[in-house]
Formats: structure tokens, C-alpha cells, sequence
């Protein structure tokens, strides 16, 4: 059997779309350059010294106290936070799913899941300090303790958690529902308790879940650069150390080789996670629940778990509000009446304030429509059509997402500041506006081709091929039928590629030059220095930006949505 | 429509695909040579996968064959992709543009061939008239009913004036009796149009109602092709017997022939019925019976015994033993019949002509 005919004939008919090829080149193009090629000049630079392959720069980070101790610092930190952000979130996810709620508990659960989404990386720190710091609010003032310490490791893993479970709770609670109701009642009918349902139908038939939750935190962890930044103190992870090589003791090459092992962590993570655990996920939890699940009303059950989780996210609703109220403090940890707007004044009559707000505007919102157009652009491409270097599209920019932005940025001072492998070549980039919109583009590229590709595999693959049947080209089909058709995930890509980049600091600080202030780069700079009121009254701004592009996007897609309209009638 | 009609050929098509679970490569349609006459109404009928929709999203070019070659008329199209083909198809799911009204459904190929906007309304419009939607065109695809659905999408391939139609299973999404109606319709527009149709089924009575030609598949080969009365009478093999209609097969050794009539042994009965061609003495050949061909009576025939006997309204149903060999019957107007119960022993009788040597 040959199937040399099809295939080419399939070729010739993808070449006989220009516009197609076009996009496929170009797309590979980009991928390739901004997203291998900084990896693979990581991996080439730090084993090839002035005599050739040599191992001699790993040994020499090897030999550093302060990188090995910041290995094990970032696994510690990593492994607790993701078993504690995953019982957290289950704990949330099972709540909501199997318990009668009522209206009130329900709003906190959704403000829950909405603010790790629309709040900038330091902000738990900042309110960590503000609240249990040596100034805090609640150890010194209603306490009385002097010298408790919030900054090292408790202090990023109690961060990190409060950052990363609303995550677990999400991906947690779509799996939940997903388990046919039927199963536990079978369970519970041949005599089982609710606990025995929970721990022999539940729990087995959700582990692989748990791991996922547990590596996708693991990795959010180890990549994570804002919060031990702010609340490390001198514990150092990965991320930071890798940061301080380069600003501090200006050593790259030791850096990229330090990138080049926390990216293998962190690949290695992904690998287990995307290959083993999501297929065992999804083998566990095909079935669609068949009807609706009766909810717990036994009070025993239901008002201890209610009230701790309320309890919880009112805890975690008051740390995000710190952060605004603080900034209208007069001085941090000693004078808190009358607020006071001064902070505000003098960031934008000192420090800049208008600069930071404009730059980092500008740049997200010149990100933002690339980022959530190129995204749709491969979704389509990987779900819809079939060509050769699919696959190869498909891996990369999911790649992407295993990379830290820490690693990243190092690649792109690497591979750029001397142009590509030390050519000159695009070396005019290095330095402008141009690669920051870059980074932007390809930290939240990912996220963006998940939720797209989730949105056109619910779209019936034969619309398009009727546009198409119909004598539309490629392009044609994609402005006309795909485009309309996922235009509400098209908007909140939009939206959350802004606030991505908006809110984007780690590969930023290792890139951003003087010419350029950006606003999270101001926070991290005040927030070092110990200015936190200054560093509140930054973040604020950056909230209400955020809070309020995703309110736009809310309110645009409840007027102009289209699939909305579609979902009720289908 | 003025344009002249155009056939469709297949020379040698193959396609294969790979098996998802084995890895192994397999002809999902192996070296099938068709002929589409101009203006016909040809039906591609099998069980799913034996290759009919394959062959079908070959020729609207969705799928590239991997052997042969296609023509529409007398022109090769391998190498043109779909939107360069002068074909037009209708989706088993509609496959309507949901942001889209029914106006701007039925004109989206019309906008894309750049027709002056005035001539679109009027060919629009007149389409629409034809498959009776005439004041619905400003509803949304989702407020139709599944029947008016499937009217837009034939109205979508008709306006665009394509040589060829082609129909991948479209009732299949209907219920029952919406499903008759529409095939009666399809098949008077396609007649009023006097288009080429191309149309995909495993529905055995859709395919005998819509058309000219029938094509059975059967593992990516063409079973047989003919006319509906040609595969029904004259099926070539047992699975085309069985597939169309419901058929028995009798075992039988031939044990005389004198000009048209053949004598077999059946069960050890021994039975006269017509033949066409050469038979080979001694042999043993399969017989079709259909089962609206064969009474029960007191005597004559082969004997058997009834294992069941069904009301059905318009018909008895019957199963009867004949030797070792179960035979269905249907037994038509049962109300003045004399009606076999179980367990009754009868003959199985039927005229010369009613049997099928394969």
C-alpha cells in the first residue's frame, strides 16, 4: 500500500492556498525563533566554552553553595505548595459540586476563582507583609508580637498556596462534574457511607486529577518569580537565584546554565503531566454525568464544610483587599488614620507614575490582539486542518508553557544581545519595546491556544468544510465562519492576553530597559526597597486596569456574544 | 439551469487510512472504477465503513484519493481543492452557518462567486421558493425545525448552480416520517432541476425511493450497481440480497436443468424453479427467496413447521423450519387468511419465478 498519492495531492492542495502557506511559514518562523531558538542557545551556551563541549560551567554552578541550596529550596517550596494548594482546592471543588450552597456562599466561591486571575504576581505578598509582617497589621497590632518573621520559606509557601489553588479548585470542579452521579449512588445504595463513597468511588476515580492539579502547581510554583522575590528574604529559589546571577554578579553564562536545569525540572514535570496523567484523567472521567447530582442537605456535613470554606475565601478576599486599602495608609505599620491619597500623588509627580501606566498600557495592548489572534490562528490550524508540520506547531507553542518566564527571559538576553548565534543578526531588537511585546506574546501564546482549541473542538468540523465546499479559501472561511463562531473565546483571550502582559514579570525584568518603566517592574524595585505604600499604590493602579478590562469584556460579551446566543438554543 | 450537465467518473480510486488502534494501514476504498451519468440520481449504499462517505468526500475533495483519478465531466479534479470544485454538498448535520440568517446562508456562496447584489436576492429568493421557505429568510438557522434545517442547506448547494449535488447522509438527523417526506422532496426538486446527485445512506429504502442507479459497498469495494429492481431481483452475492430487503437464502444442489427450469434438492425436497444461464449438475447453489414472495399452505411446496407467527397489522409475520434451514415469510392483508400458529405443520409455497440463483 502506498499512500504517496494522497498525500501529495493534500500538499498540492495546500499550496494552492497562499495565504495558508503564508501563515504556516511565518508561524513556524516565529515559533522557531522566539521560543526554540532562545531554549536551544541556553543549552548550546552552556556546554560549549571557549575549548569546545565542556561540562566545566556546570560543574562550576555545581560548586555553588547558594545554587544548590536554592535546588532544594525550590523543590521543598514547589512540592508543599502543590500538595497544599490541591487538598485546598479539592476541598473548594467538592463544596461546590456535592453541597447545597447557598447564594451568598456561592458569590465568595466565584470571586474565589475569578482574582488570581485579574490581580498582578506580588500582590499576596505585599499583603502577607502588610497583614502578619514585624509591622503587620494583625501580628503587631491586634497580636502585640514584635518580631514575627513572614519573609523565607513559609512565607513563599503560604503565598504561593493562596496564589495557585484557586487553579486546583477550577480544574478540580470541572472533573468533579464530570463523574456520573450514578456511580456514588450505586455506591451508597448497596449500604456504603458517605465517606466510603467519597474514599472507594470519589478519591480513586479523581487521583489522576489530584496529580494534575498537583504538577501543573508543582511548575507554577518552581517558574514563580514575584512572590519569593518580595517574601524570600535571603531564601532564595531557582527563579531568583538565576535572576541575581545576572543582575548581581553578571554572570550569564553561569545563568543560562542554571536556566538550562530549571527548565528540565520543569520539563520534565510537564512531560509526566501532559502524557501520563491527562490521558489516565481523561480514560477515568469520559462519561458525561447523565442527570443532575443530589446535593448534600445533611447539616452535619454541610455546615462545617460551608463555614470553613467561606472562612477560607473571606481570608483570601481580605488579603487581595489589603493591598488597595494599604495604599491609602498615611505611614505603613505605624499611622493608618486618615487615609490619605498622597501615595497616589506623589507616584505620579515622582516617581513616574504616568510613564509606568502608559508604557506598560501601551505594550500589553499592542500584545494583546497578536497574542490572542496568533492564538486563534493555531487553534485553528491544529484542530481543523491537517498538514505536515502540525504536530510540530502543536508541540511548541504548548512547549511554551513549560517554561518559565525566568528561563525564557534568560534565553532571549543570550540569544539576542549579540543577535542570533552571535551574529549581529536582529540584534536591533534587543533592548526596544519590540522584544518586550515579543515576551508578552509568547508567556501567554499558551493559554490562549488552550482555551481556543477547546472552543473550536465544540464547533462541528463540517460548517467550515460547507464554507469551504462553497467555494471560500482558507482566509475566507477563517474571517467568515471560524472567527464569528468562537468570537466570545477570541474576546476573553484578548482580555486575559492584556492582563497577562500587564501583569508579566519575570522574563520583563531580566529585558526591560531604563527607557522603559513598566509598573510591575516598579512594584518588584519599591517593594525591595521596603517602600510598600509605594509599591501598594502601583499595584492598586494595576488592579483596577485589570479588574476593569475584564469587566469590559464581561459587559461586551453579554451584549455582542454570539455563542452564548447559540449554547441556549442548541 | 442552463448549464450542461456533467457526469462524474472514478478510474481506479483508492484510499487508505490507518487503523487508530493497530497502527496497520487499510483500504478504506479499494480500486473502485464508477461512472456517474449526467443528471442522474445515484445512491452509494453500504453499512457504515465500507467506504461510501470516503468516496463521496473524494469527490467534493476533502479527502485526496491515494490512487486514480476523479473527473467531473470530462475534466480530472485530484488536484483541485474544494472550494475550486464545482460541487456542492449537503451535511448530514446541516452543517448551517449559525451566526448567519437564512438569507445570508443560502447567498454566502453566491457572495463569494462576487454576484451583483440584486441578482443574488432574485436567485436567492427563487431558490427558496423552490424548496418552499419563501418568507423565512429572515430567521436565524437555530429558530428552524430540522426539517426546514435541511431545506437551507439544500437550498445553500442548489444556488450556487453546481454540476454535481452531493448528499451525505441528510435524513439521518430526521425522525421517521419527516424523513419520508423529505426524500420525496429531495427527489422532486432534483428532478425539477434536473441536477447530477451524488447521495450517501445505509438506509436501504432511502436509497430505493431517490434513485436512478444504486452503487452497494461493501469494505471499500463496489458491491453491485444497478437499478433498484435489478439489485433487489437480481442481487449478485448474499450480502447484496441481504442487505437490500430481507432476503432467505435456501441451500440447494442442482439436480436437473431442461431449457428454463432447474431442479434442485432442498432439505432433501425436491423443487423446480426457473434459472438463467448455465448451471453446473451436482453443485450446490444459494437460492433467494424474498420473504413477500413466499405463502404457507396445506400442501404442495416444500414442507415445514412454524416456529413463529406474528400480527403485524398489515401483515402476518411468519418464521417457519423448512428441514434445518429457518425461512421468513410475510403473509400481506392477513384478515381473511387462514392464519398458522406455532408448532403447526404446513408447505412453504411460491411461484417458479420468485426465487434468485446466485
Amino acid at each position: 500500500m502506498a499512500r504517496g498519492q494522497g498525500a501529495a495531492l493534500d500538499r498540492k492542495k495546500l499550496m494552492a492556498d497562499p495565504v495558508m502557506v503564508t501563515t504556516i511559514v511565518l508561524l513556524i518562523t516565529f515559533l522557531t525563533l522566539f521560543i526554540l531558538y532562545p531554549l536551544a542557545i541556553l543549552l548550546v551556551d552552556s556546554f560549549y566554552g571557549e575549548q569546545g563541549v565542556t561540562l566545566d560551567i556546570f560543574k562550576r554552578i555545581f560548586n555553588m553553595p547558594t545554587f544548590t541550596t536554592a535546588i532544594t529550596n525550590t523543590l521543598k517550596v514547589g512540592f508543599l505548595v502543590g500538595i497544599l494548594s490541591t487538598l485546598i482546592g479539592l476541598l473548594f471543588a467538592y463544596v461546590e459540586v456535592y453541597v447545597r450552597m447557598n447564594r451568598f456562599v456561592g458569590g465568595l466561591f466565584k470571586v474565589v476563582s475569578m482574582l488570581p486571575v485579574v490581580s498582578p504576581p506580588f500582590v499576596l505578598s505585599l499583603s502577607m507583609i502588610m497583614l502578619f509582617g514585624k509591622a503587620g497589621i494583625i501580628t503587631r497590632f491586634i497580636l502585640g508580637i514584635y518580631d514575627n518573621s513572614v519573609y523565607g520559606y513559609w512565607g513563599i509557601v503560604i503565598v504561593q498556596t493562596l496564589t495557585f489553588f484557586p487553579v486546583c479548585y477550577m480544574m478540580l470542579k470541572g472533573l468533579l462534574k464530570n463523574i456520573d452521579p450514578s456511580l456514588e449512588e450505586a455506591a451508597r445504595d448497596m449500604g456504603a457511607s458517605r465517606m466510603k463513597v467519597f474514599t472507594s468511588v470519589t478519591f480513586p476515580l479523581l487521583l489522576p486529577g489530584l496529580g494534575n492539579a498537583f504538577l501543573v502547581t508543582f511548575i507554577e510554583s518552581i517558574a514563580d518569580f514575584a512572590n519569593p522575590m518580595i517574601i524570600g528574604g535571603s531564601y532564595d529559589t531557582l527563579a531568583t537565584t538565576i535572576y541575581l546571577q545576572i543582575t548581581g554578579a553578571y554572570d550569564k553564562a553561569g545563568a543560562a546554565a542554571m536556566a538550562v536545569v530549571l527548565l528540565c525540572i520543569t520539563l520534565l514535570m510537564f512531560a509526566v503531566q501532559k502524557y501520563y496523567l491527562e490521558a489516565k484523567t481523561a480514560a477515568t472521567l469520559t462519561g458525561k454525568a447523565s442527570r443532575g447530582r443530589m446535593l448534600i442537605e445533611d447539616r452535619s456535613v454541610k455546615i462545617p464544610l460551608t463555614i470553613l470554606c467561606s472562612l477560607a475565601a473571606c481570608f483570601v478576599i481580605m488579603m487581595y483587599l489589603c493591598v488597595p486599602i494599604g495604599s491609602f495608609f498615611p505611614t505603613w505599620g505605624y499611622k493608618f488614620f486618615p487615609l490619605t491619597g498622597k501615595w497616589f500623588g506623589l507616584i505620579f509627580t515622582r516617581y513616574h507614575g504616568l510613564q509606568a501606566f502608559t508604557d506598560s498600557f501601551m505594550l500589553s495592548l499592542i500584545a494583546a490582539p497578536i497574542t490572542a489572534l496568533l492564538s486563534m490562528i493555531i487553534s485553528y490550524l491544529v484542530v481543523k486542518r491537517k498538514f505536515r508540520s502540525k504536530g510540530f506547531i502543536e508541540a511548541v507553542s504548548m512547549l511554551a508553557m513549560a517554561v518559565p518566564g525566568t528561563v525564557l527571559g534568560v534565553g532571549y538576553i543570550r540569544g539576542f544581545a549579540s543577535g542570533v548565534f552571535h551574529t549581529g543578526f536582529l540584534q536591533g531588537i534587543y533592548g526596544t519595546g519590540l522584544i518586550l511585546i515579543i515576551v508578552f506574546v509568547v508567556r501567554s501564546l499558551p493559554t490562549g491556544t488552550r482555551s481556543g482549541i477547546s472552543a473550536l473542538q465544540q464547533i462541528d468540523k463540517s460548517i467550515e468544510e460547507s464554507a469551504y465546499d462553497m467555494g471560500a479559501d482558507s482566509l475566507k472561511v477563517f474571517m467568515t465562519v471560524t472567527l464569528p463562531l468562537i468570537k466570545d473565546s477570541f474576546l476573553s483571550g484578548l482580555v486575559t492576553a492584556f492582563v497577562r502582559s500587564i501583569t508579566a514579570i519575570s522574563a520583563i525584568i531580566l529585558l526591560v530597559t531604563p527607557q522603559f518603566l513598566l509598573i510591575t517592574v516598579q512594584i518588584n524595585e519599591f517593594a525591595e526597597k521596603g517602600s510598600y505604600s509605594l509599591a501598594c499604590a502601583f499595584a492598586t493602579i494595576l488592579i483596577i486596569i485589570t479588574y476593569g478590562a475584564v469587566l469590559l469584556m464581561n459587559l461586551f460579551i453579554k451584549h455582542f456574544g454570539t455563542s452564548r446566543k447559540l449554547k441556549e438554543d442548541n | 439551469m442552463e448549464k450542461t450537465k456533467k457526469g462524474v467518473r472514478l478510474e481506479h480510486i483508492s484510499k487508505i487510512y490507518q487503523d487508530p488502534k493497530t497502527g496497520k494501514d487499510f483500504y478504506a476504498v479499494h480500486d473502485t472504477s464508477l461512472t456517474i451519468e449526467p443528471g442522474s440520481f445515484v445512491t452509494l449504499l453500504g453499512p457504515s465503513g465500507c467506504g461510501k462517505t470516503t468516496t463521496l468526500r473524494m469527490i467534493a475533495g476533502f479527502e485526496s484519493p491515494d490512487e486514480g483519478e476523479i473527473y467531473l465531466g470530462d475534466e480530472p479534479i485530484n488536484e483541485l481543492t474544494p472550494n475550486k470544485r464545482d460541487t456542492a454538498m449537503v451535511f448530514q448535520s446541516y452543517a448551517l452557518l449559525p451566526h448567519y440568517n437564512v438569507f445570508d446562508n443560502v447567498a454566502y456562496g453566491l457572495k463569494l462567486r462576487k454576484v451583483h447584489k440584486d441578482e443574488i436576492k432574485e436567485r436567492v429568493m427563487k431558490i427558496l421558493d423552490l424548496v418552499e421557505l419563501s418568507g423565512m429568510e429572515g430567521r436565524m438557522t437555530n429558530q428552524l425545525s430540522g426539517g426546514q434545517q435541511q431545506r437551507v442547506a439544500l437550498a445553500r448547494a442548489l444556488v450556487i448552480e453546481p454540476s454535481v449535488l452531493l448528499f451525505d447522509e441528510p435524513l439521518s438527523n430526521l425522525d421517521a416520517k419527516l424523513r419520508v417526506s423529505m426524500r420525496t422532496e429531495i427527489r422532486r426538486i432534483q428532478q425539477e432541476v434536473g441536477i447530477t446527485a451524488i447521495y450517501v445512506t445505509h438506509d436501504q429504502s432511502e436509497a430505493m425511493a431517490l434513485s436512478d442507479n444504486i452503487i452497494i459497498m461493501n469494505k471499500g469495494v463496489v458491491a453491485q450497481m444497478g437499478t433498484p429492481q435489478e439489485i433487489y431481483y437480481h442481487p449478485n452475492s448474499e450480502f447484496v440480497a441481504d442487505f437490500i430487503g430481507e432476503a432467505n437464502f435456501l441451500k440447494g444442489t442442482l439436480t436437473g436443468q431442461s431449457g428454463s427450469m432447474a431442479a434442485f434438492s432442498i432439505e432433501g425436497n425436491s423443487l423446480e424453479v426457473e434459472s438463467q444461464g448455465k448451471l453446473e449438475q451436482g453443485k450446490e447453489y444459494t437460492l433467494v427467496l424474498r420473504p413477500e414472495s413466499a405463502h404457507l399452505a396445506e400442501e404442495g411446496g416444500l414442507p415445514c413447521k412454524v416456529t413463529l407467527s406474528c400480527f403485524m397489522g398489515s401483515y402476518q409475520n411468519y418464521q417457519v423450519m423448512v428441514g434445518n434451514t429457518l425461512v421468513k415469510l410475510t403473509e400481506s392483508n392477513p384478515k381473511n387468511k387462514h392464519i398458522y400458529k406455532v408448532g403447526e405443520s404446513c408447505t412453504l409455497k411460491f411461484e417458479p419465478d420468485a426465487v434468485h440463483i446466485l
